[in-house]
Order: C-alpha cells, then structure tokens, then sequence
C-alpha cells in the first residue's frame, strides 16, 4: 500500500484531524439501527404469523439405516419402470452405471452416478429376475448381478435366475418378495399370485385393471397378511408431509374446491416409447404379455406402447390421476368420492390409440363438502400445479408448498387488517433442503419456482421412490405398515375406475358405500 | 496513481459521499445476509449465465466451497462496507471492492440473449449497475478520501496537499 510510504508526512494530530477522521462513524450508526429496526419488525411479523400458524420448521425426519435379516427379491417387470425401481433399489446395469459416470465427468452438475453411489444400501438381494422380452430379461439378471453398483469392467456378483413366468418366479423358495413393475392388467393378478403365495408386494400403480379384481386383490393381501406397497412414491414427498400438518392444523379453513392437473407435451409423456430394435416375435413372448387381455395379434407398437390402449392399460385416469389423487388423499383424507364425472377425447394423439390425451373429472366428496377437479393434457405443459382453496388460505403442493392468505379469509381478517398478514406474500412456505419460512422473500420465491433452490436436500439428494421402497423392506422386517398399503390401493383403484367409467358411459357414476360397488 | 492530486472541499465532499454510500450499500447487504441463518448463495450461483457460469454453477456444487463462498462474501461485503463508510485501510477496501463486482458481473453478465430467474428491476444492455458501481469504485481508487475525511487520516497522517 503507498500508505506506509508515507508516514513520514504524519504531523501532529490536531482536533481538526479527529475530527475528520471520525466524521462518518454516525454512518455506521444509521446502518445498525436501521437494521435493527428492519430485523425487529420483520422478527415481530414472522413470530406473530407462525404462532398464528402453528406450523413445524424442521425438515421431516430422514428414516434410519435398513437393518435386520436380507430381504430376497423378485423382479417382474423390466422395462421403464422395472429400471427405475431397481434402480431405487440400489440395482442398475453395468451399461448404466458406466453411462451416468461418463455424464458426470463430461457435465459437473450430473449428480445421477454419485447419488446412485451413495445410495444407502438397503440390505437386500435380488435373487429372481422375469421379463417377457428376452433382452430386458437378461439386462434384469445382469442388473440383479451388479451387486457391487459397478461399470462393466468391475466385480459382478452371482448369476442370478431368470424365470421364464411370473407364477415360477413367485413359487421359487428363494424370493421373500416381489416387485411388480408390468403393464397394468397383469398389476391384479400377480399381486393375488404373490399374496397367496405369502408373498410381499411392491406393486407399481394403478393397483388393478378391472374393477371386479379390485376386491379379489385386497381380500388377497387382508388374508394373507403380506406387506403390500402400492408405488405411489410422492408419499415420501416432504412437500405433502408439510401439507398434511397445515391441513390437520386447519390452517386452510373450510375447503370446498381443490384443482389437480398433468400437464404433459411430449411423446415420451404420451406413452409413446421407443421400439427396441431386438423385439420381435422370437425375442418376445406374446401370448404372456397378453394374459387376461382380450386377444389381437404380435404388435410391436402395442407391446411398447401400451399404455395407449384399454386392453392393457388404466389411460390418463390409472396411470396419472392416480397419483394426483392419491397426493390429496394421502393430505386430506378423502377416501372414495361419492360421484365422478368425466369428459375428454383423443384430441391431439391420432396415432391409433384409444385412451383420451385430454380428460376431465369431477369427482364430488359431498360428506366432506369438497369437488375435486381433474384436468389432463398430454399437448400442452403449462404447469397449472396442485391447488388446494380453503376460505382461509390456499395452498399450492409440488415439490415446494406454498399456502398464502385469502384476502377474504375470516380467520385471518384482524391480521390482514393490521398488515401483519399480506395476502400477496406466503404465510408459509416449504423448499426441500432449505426448510420452512414465513413470508419468503421475492428473490428466494423466484428461485424456488424455478427449481433452483432443491439441488441439494441436506447436502444430499434423496430419490422418493428409493424412500417409498425402503419404507416397504422396513415395514417388512418391523411388521410396520408402509403407508401407501392395501387400503390406500383399493381407494385409489376405485377412484381411477370412477373416471374411466364415467368416460366410458359418458355420464356420472356413484360408489355405493354400503355395498362397496360402482353405480353406473 | 497519485496520492497528491489537490482536491477542493466540494470535489473531496463528494467523493467522501459517494465513498460512503457505496460503502452502506457494501455493509448492508453484508449484514442482511449474516444476520440471516438460511441465506445461501446457491440460488444465485445456479442461475449463473454466460461464459463464467460453469464456474460459478462448480462452485455451488460442491457443499464445502459453497460454504467457504458464503462466509467470504458475507463477511467480505461487511469488511468493504465498514471500510469505505469509515475510510480505514480505504483502498484496500475499495480494491476488494471492485474485486467483488466483477464476480457478480461475470456470474450474471447483463449480455442480450441471456435470461435470468430473477428478473432484474430495470433494462440493461451490457452495463447494469454493478458496472457503473465497479466504475465508481475505480475512481474513488484514483481519488482516494481516506485520509481527508476518515480513519485512514488518524492512522497514516492527513495529506496535506490535498486541501
């Protein structure tokens, strides 16, 4: 610094001299009042909103460490989602692995191969393996094998057994368990299957196909007495678990209207996969893949993109309202509605298929005063989100919760009046790995928004569905009750089949509580 | 740089005030942030755009050198601020000073075509004010106050010929 060349000039200090050079330290005093002043307000104005509130602050609790006996499991179902779910599992083919470490040394922000790595182990085997396409059945044994999460150059454990049937594979003496990860009208029979076979089921959603196998499948798990998941993963979601406090605390008020959407334009999300290049009647057993299904000849379009079609699958109402639903069911409680109405049409999607890319549904809780609106798209994504209006406050669910004020709320009137509570600025808001506010600021709402704040949950991120499975191996060891279970499935099964039927008939249907039964 | 150039009492006035309000600036938004238990500037860092970014992004990846970011920006922008509103170790501060701006320009570079999450309160095209604020702090740099109006003067002597 050229200061120190200069100390020779340093004469005598005069008052003057201290003068000035004390003359800005008042600045400093501004500054800290004005901050405290801010900070007592803004502390008064949090303190009086979360006591009004009485909301948590935490993060819900992440459960602890699998441990106990090693569960045996059997894969049914490799395709999309049978991955992921072993994936989940901590299983993923050596192909893959080697994939997401390559990504991440060619893109420092693909955390895919280090959060696949760090994934607790959930103290299980996979022992069994069954896919009706021969190439998916062998990624499942070598995925199965990769007990080590490693590329194809690393330690591989045994050979594990491909079976060529689902019901060999749940008689083999060596699988505890099973996961179904199948087209949706093979869901009810292979759960019955495996619960009769004292069996544990995770078993991806929509719980059934048809509407009789409903009551066979829950009378099939109730009897057997075996732990049973349905893959319903947004139950691990912090945001709903947040939700569900703000509803048992009456934080929204009376709520009458609640709008759930999907909002989806892309192939990939209108359930038009790729064709594998090996499929072919040689390399696909067709005959199985049809099961229950009415019968129509080899279609590589049908075997892939099944979901397009009634014969297999549950469209928009099995495979996506589903999980809307069972979020506000998991919050709220709702049970099955009493009516559904639905409207809709294959209105974008012209490629042969049968199940509408655009569905409507009204579902009516008159117990519960409450009309649940269902809304699809598979042509357009603006995100209309998951909103939850109460007289008080409403709420929008994601992966972050916000709850703001209603300008007209009467619980809330005094504190609107008194400025303390704006209704333009959230009374409570939740972001994964940053915690619970209130009153966030506009910056941070912004960034929220965009997805930008929940890169990390606690240094770490945390796959749901990996949560969701680890809850069913837990609840197996413990004799807990995972929470998306038997009775929670047949709610959601009814629900969904409201829709489709009501779509089908084209006019309102009733569920008759006392006979359990659907009125058409 | 010259330490000499003579300044008049109106020209050392305002300078002395632009120093000062730089330095609130630098201060406050320091201490909001200390004063703050859940401000991160991961928010900030991830929205980075523009030739830096992926500097910017590595180092909100990685937990620790967030943290250390963190903790040296808070207490960075504080120490800048006490510095210039008091005039004590004043070029230092002001060399930090600018050094901190233009981390904030590269990470959100006010370039056409570049969009941020945060939409900013007015229109800028190439110069926004963290710009003009750098520019600011390049002339207190020539035209250092420190040692007419502040600590620097009881520290290291007056400079007599600058008034």
């Amino acid at each position: 610094m050229d200061e120190h060349n200069k100390q020779e000039e340093k004469p005598g200090m005069t008052r003057r001299d201290v003068v000035r050079g004390l003359a800005t330290v008042p600045v400093l005093g501004a500054v800290a009042y004005g901050l405290y002043k801010k900070k007592s307000l803004d502390h008064y104005l949090k303190r009086s909103i979360s006591d009004e509130l009485g909301m948590s602050a935490g993060e819900p609790a992440h459960p602890p460490k699998s441990e106990g006996r090693e569960i045996r499991i059997g894969l049914i179902g490799f395709g999309i989602r049978g991955k992921q779910l072993a994936k989940a599992l901590g299983f993923a083919h050596p192909s893959q692995v080697e994939e997401w470490r390559l990504a991440a040394g060619e893109n420092k922000n693909d955390y895919r191969y280090v959060d696949f790595k760090s994934q607790e182990d959930l103290n299980i085997r996979i022992t069994a393996v069954c896919d009706v396409f021969d190439t998916y059945g062998e990624m499942a044994r070598e995925t199965a094998a990769n007990i080590h999460r490693e590329g194809p150059a690393g330690p591989m454990g045994e050979p594990v057994k491909r079976y060529a049937t689902y019901k060999e594979l749940i008689a083999s003496p060596e699988v505890d368990a099973v996961v179904i990860a199948t087209p949706d009208h093979w869901h009810g029979p292979m759960t019955i299957e495996a619960a009769r076979a004292g069996k544990h089921v995770y078993c991806e959603k929509p719980l059934t196909w048809t509407v009789e196998e409903t009551y066979e499948v829950r009378q099939a798990v109730v009897d057997s007495g075996v732990v049973f998941q349905l893959g319903h993963q947004g139950r691990q979601t912090d945001a709903y678990l947040k939700a569900r406090e703000a509803i048992e605390k009456n934080v929204l008020g009376p709520i009458n209207l609640i709008e759930v959407t999907t909002n989806r334009n892309d192939p990939n999300g209108a359930w038009v996969y790729d064709i594998h290049k090996d499929a072919s009647p040689a390399t696909i057993d067709w005959d199985q893949f049809i099961g229950p299904a009415p019968w129509h000849d080899f279609s590589l379009e049908r075997f892939f993109r099944w979901r397009c079609w009634w014969d297999y699958s549950t469209g928009l109402s099995g495979d996506l309202l589903t999980h809307e639903y069972d979020a506000i069911n998991q919050v709220l409680n709702v049970g099955i509605p009493h009516s559904a109405i639905s409207t809709g049409g294959i209105y974008f999607f012209k490629d042969g298929r049968t199940v509408p890319d655009v569905l409507t549904t009204v579902f009516e809780f008159p117990e519960k005063n409450l009309s649940l609106l269902y809304s699809a798209t598979l042509s357009s994504q603006m995100d209309r989100g998951k909103k939850v209006m109460g007289h008080d406050a409403y709420m929008e669910m994601g992966n972050t919760l916000t709850i703001y004020a209603d300008p007209r709320s009467t619980r809330y009137a005094g504190k609107i009046e008194k400025g303390i509570i704006k209704p333009d600025m959230p009374i409570y808001s939740y972001v994964p790995g940053r915690g619970a506010d209130t009153i966030t600021s506009a910056t941070e709402k912004y960034f929220a928004g965009r997805g930008l704040l929940y890169t990390y949950r606690g240094g770490k991120r945390v796959d749901t569905t990996h949560l969701h499975m680890k809850e069913w191996l837990d609840a197996i060891r413990q004799g807990t009750k995972p929470s998306c279970d038997i009775h929670s499935g047949f709610e959601e099964a009814m629900t969904a089949h409201m829709g489709t039927l009501s779509y089908h008939h084209k006019k309102q249907v009733f569920w008759d509580k006392a006979s359990e039964k659907i009125i058409v | 740089m010259n330490e000499h150039i003579p300044l008049s009492g109106r020209q050392a006035t305002w300078l002395v005030l632009l120093r000062v309000a730089i330095g609130w600036h630098f201060l406050y938004e320091g201490l909001v942030k200390v004063f703050n238990p859940s401000w991160s500037p991961l928010g900030y860092l991830m929205d980075s755009k523009g030739l830096f970014a992926p500097l910017f992004t590595a180092m909100a990846s990685h937990p620790t050198v967030l943290g250390a970011v963190d903790f040296l920006n808070q207490w960075g922008l504080v120490l800048i601020g006490l510095g210039l509103i008091l005039g004590v170790f004043t070029r230092l501060a002001t060399a930090a000073g600018m050094l901190l701006l233009v981390f904030y320009y590269l990470s959100h570079p006010p370039f056409p075509g570049l969009n941020y999450a945060l939409p900013s309160e007015g229109s800028y095209f190439f110069i926004d004010k963290v710009f003009i604020e750098f520019l600011a702090l390049g002339v207190l740099m020539v035209f250092p106050t420190g040692r007419i109006i502040g600590l620097d003067r009881l520290i290291f002597g007056k400079n007599h010929k600058t008034l």
